[in-house]
């Protein structure tokens, strides 16, 4: 075929369209027949209609059924669904099925038009196009060009600083925990402080957080705070720590490290005892809690912040000050 | 006159007396559209938008886009006493508390499903078959902006429930902007109105999951529609099918029929779905806490290759100057779906600078026809599949036993190897099946009738084509373009060949330096003589001629 651009193209080798009768076409009880089927099929769907009316009534939202391969479900909305379902099935099965047996299929032929126009349009579109530009005037008056430019230009400024008071400015916050020097640890679920003992070697503390934390989020009503503050506690022998950031930050083979993912901030808690890995569920970025809190594998790019911990006078954990560094995903600031 | 014509002829009077819709209602009551079953994969795409429209109605009665925390107390026994947002307690309370409620929020998701695998589905056949040469372009750009709509869509309302799995996707979408350089901890905290999860973000991604991207999927699938409607749509090579014309059946009473009925069973089999089988169980996943987590965390299926992206990449980040720059974020989530989908909206454009071609082209084209962008269409599928099998590696390295970090290294070295060594093999076997065609239209089909000569050689007896495969297999003609040659590199007055016309040349030959040329019709009559001369050699009452 050539590279031209010749405007249409006939498909050599073109037949007539073929058609070949159906049994319905010849056989008026096959045709008889598919009525038939049609009409059962939209009879039923009546039959649906109605019992979905019935199921809505009379089945209880606590009934449950056990279907086989499926297991145990609700009972009201098996029933609904499949009245409704079943309801809309087959109108459309129905109105298919009518269609391919009993309606013509002889196909019938359109031809296509070209959709350019001829040159003659072609020309008056841009004739009009230039006599409207000329009728303004816009090409031989450049201070109003210029000037309507420069409007419509600024004109979308309002708009963006509109936006502006979606949310405050991110100022250092993303830098700052609720961690401070004395912070008492509490478990994550049931708010108790914790003491050394109750961490056994090689135990783990999947979720803790500042003591102070409910009063804050009382206060702001936001889990601002909490996707921050989220810690994990491990222990392991104090020889078995090869290295930490923080000069002494453990105690007694006690390490707390932010349990927001610095790759894309999710909560990690899937801790290999043995090899002291930490395992992100999210993207799976793999963590050494007895190096450095290194990442060894997976598409995060820094370590895990550490916080550094001691106990209070009463004997329960505290943090011997505040994270660090920021905790949680990259931020073009961070540095 | 019956009863029946009186009342459509006063109908349409009265329509046609004010908005003189008669000339148009003329030309297209019985407009003709052309029938295949891959034509139904936008009819799905079209029937799920519509019954998400109207499920999504109905949860909206409902829904509580509030970030609000109350207790939950209702019918949810174990969760009684927790807790949650009341966007999470709402979603709680059509489930259980609203008779045939978790019904429609089921039909809702699994819609949303079908939604966008239809949208895929139908994208590959509108690629594979070439359906968006001209003059269609336009119509693809469309598809493409409906697409990437769709998957935006499916998550702002996947995040809408603020369950346990929802605000972890929601936690990683806002650490993909914070990567954004300059001003990724801006739009952050503009978004959420602060910091992350703040109380805002469910209130106002609700209005864009059902006021803004909707009204806009609205309005594009409307002109997507209308440029079908007035294009007149494709159909495939066949006996009577020309480039010119369309043949089919008409829309009343057929495609009123099929069409009209095929929403109701597309419809209806969604609801039969999502009576039987749980998606999206929120109750079982928990209100959202930013500092809880479940393992084997999974998104919708169409978020799966955008995850597994971000999990394969290397944890590339640079620190300059005091600022990072998160490769490990910033290529999986950003640039390199940004590449993919301009690549995608361009496509035409690339094809048609390879073929030179400014003709309308009408009559679809069987994808063995075009191997090279066949073989690039499979291609990025494989990329595409690829990527989606490495956002289930933990799943896969728990059902199978298998290291994590293997799975990695063996996706990322696929990633790289895979997509060229199949786009390769592709290529080659669409250009086998076009020379068994060629060979086909030459000797005619295999009868598989032996035939013994006197001479003691045997024949292997042809027959020649239908009518109809011969109208199918020399529409390849259309589809078959010489490589541009290329100019020149200094014309007769020393001028250089601009740069543009050069790479149109290699782009050229990048698709069709190799290519199996269709016979002329010369080429076949002489051919399909022979195979006709064959047949006759096994005919009892025939006189034996030398075969060939």
């Amino acid at each position: 075929m050539s590279n031209d651009s010749s405007s249409e193209i006939e498909v050599a080798g073109a037949h007539e369209i073929e058609h070949a009768l159906r049994r319905t076409d010849i056989d008026p009880r096959a045709a008889k027949r598919a009525e038939r089927q049609v009409a059962i099929m939209f009879g039923g769907s009546v039959l649906a209609s109605i019992l979905f009316v019935v199921a809505f009534v009379s089945v209880k939202s606590t009934a449950v059924v056990n279907l086989p391969l499926i297991g145990l479900i609700g009972l009201q909305n098996l029933t609904l669904g499949l009245a409704s379902g079943l309801g809309l099935f087959l109108i459309g099965a129905g109105a298919t099925h009518w269609a391919r047996k009993l309606m013509s299929d002889e196909e019938i032929v359109d031809e296509r038009k070209s959709f350019a126009s001829d040159d003659e349009t072609r020309g008056a579109v841009v004739e009009s196009f230039q006599t409207g530009v000329e009728e303004s005037g816009v090409m031989k008056r450049p201070l109003i060009r210029r000037t309507l430019l420069a409007a419509l230009a600024l004109m979308p400024i309002p708009a963006i600083v509109l936006l502006r008071d979606l949310g405050p400015l991110p100022e250092t916050k993303s830098r700052e925990t609720l961690w401070r020097k004395g912070s008492r640890i509490v478990t994550d679920i049931s708010y108790r402080p914790i003491k050394p003992e109750d961490i056994p070697l090689g135990g783990l503390v999947a979720g803790a957080l500042p003591a102070d934390l409910l009063k804050v989020e009382e206060e702001e009503g936001n889990l601002n705070q909490r996707a921050k503050a989220a810690i994990i506690l491990v222990r392991m022998a104090p020889d078995e720590i090869r290295s930490q950031q923080i000069q002494d930050g453990d105690f007694q083979g006690i390490l707390a490290f932010s349990k927001i993912c610095t790759h894309l901030g999710c909560p990690i808690a899937l801790y290999e005892q043995r090899t002291k890995h930490l395992l992100c569920p999210c993207h799976q970025s793999t963590f050494d809690l007895a190096d450095d809190g290194n990442v060894i594998f997976g598409p995060s790019a820094r370590r895990l912040p550490q916080l550094a911990i001691e106990v209070d006078k009463e004997g329960y954990l505290v943090a011997k000050e505040g994270f660090q560094e920021p905790v949680g995903p990259s931020f073009w600031e961070r540095g | 006159m019956s009863t029946t014509q009186r009342a459509v002829a006063t109908t349409t009077t009265w329509i046609d007396d004010r908005i003189g819709a008669g000339k148009w209602l003329k030309k297209n009551l019985r407009k003709v559209f052309p029938d295949h079953w891959s034509f139904m994969l936008g009819e799905i795409a079209l029937y799920s938008f519509i019954l998400l429209l109207l499920t999504g109605v109905y949860l909206t009665l409902f829904y509580n886009p509030s970030m609000k925390e109350v207790v939950y107390n209702g019918s949810y026994a174990p969760l009684n006493g927790i807790k949650m947002t009341q966007a999470y307690e709402s979603t709680l309370r059509v489930s259980f508390d609203v008779r045939g409620g978790l019904l429609v929020r089921q039909v809702h998701h699994w819609a949303a499903l079908l939604f966008v695998a239809a949208v895929s589905v139908h994208m590959l056949r509108v690629f594979f078959t070439g359906a968006f040469r001209k003059p269609r372009e336009l119509n693809w750009v469309i598809g493409v902006g409906l697409m990437t709509l769709a998957i935006l869509e499916g998550f702002a309302g996947y995040s809408l429930p603020d369950d346990l799995l929802s605000g972890t996707g929601l936690r990683i979408a806002q650490g993909i902007v914070l990567a954004i350089p300059l001003v990724g901890s801006y739009v952050s905290s503009f978004l959420f109105g602060g910091e992350f999860p703040g109380t805002d973000f469910i209130p106002r991604l609700y209005s864009i999951h059902i006021l803004l991207i909707p009204g806009i999927l609205l309005g594009m699938l409307t002109a997507h529609l209308l440029l079908v409607w007035y294009q007149k749509h494709t159909q495939f090579p066949g006996p009577g099918r020309t480039n010119t014309n369309v043949v089919g059946y008409p829309l009343l009473p057929v495609y009123v029929a099929k069409a009209g009925g095929f929403f109701f069973i597309v419809s209806g089999i969604i609801t039969l779905i999502s009576a039987m089988f749980s998606i999206n169980p929120i109750w079982q996943y928990g209100p959202y806490t930013p500092d809880q987590v479940s393992a084997g965390s999974q998104p919708d299926w169409y978020i799966g290759w955008l995850d597994g992206a971000v999990r394969v990449i290397p944890n590339w980040e640079t620190v300059l100057w005091g600022h990072n720059i998160s490769w490990n974020i910033l290529l999986p989530a950003l640039i390199i779906p940004g590449i993919m989908f301009t690549l995608l909206a361009l496509y035409p454009w690339v094809e048609a600078k390879a073929t030179g071609d400014k003709r309308e082209h009408h009559l679809l084209d069987r994808p063995r026809n075009a191997p090279t962008r066949t073989g690039l269409g499979v291609m990025a599928i494989t990329f595409y599949v690829l990527m989606w099998i490495s956002g289930g590696n933990d799943i896969i390295a728990q059902a199978f036993s298998w290291s994590i970090n293997s799975i990695t290294w063996t996706i990322r070295v696929l990633l790289i190897v895979l997509p060229p060594l199949v786009f390769v093999i592709t290529r080659r076997a669409c250009m086998g099946l076009q020379r068994r065609d060629r060979d086909k239209l030459l000797h005619g089909r295999e009868t598989g009738i032996i035939k013994r000569m006197p001479s003691g050689e045997y024949l292997e007896v042809h027959a020649p084509v239908s009518s109809a495969t011969r109208a199918k297999l020399v529409a390849s003609r259309e589809s078959d373009y010489a490589p541009i040659e290329a100019p020149p590199a200094v014309d007769a007055n020393g001028v250089k060949a601009p740069k543009k016309r050069r790479s149109g040349v290699k782009l050229s030959n990048f698709y069709f330096a190799n290519r199996v040329i269709p016979p002329t019709d010369e080429e076949i009559e002489e051919g399909q003589h022979h195979a006709a001369g064959d047949l006759e050699t096994v005919r009892p009452s025939g006189q034996i001629t030398s075969g060939h």
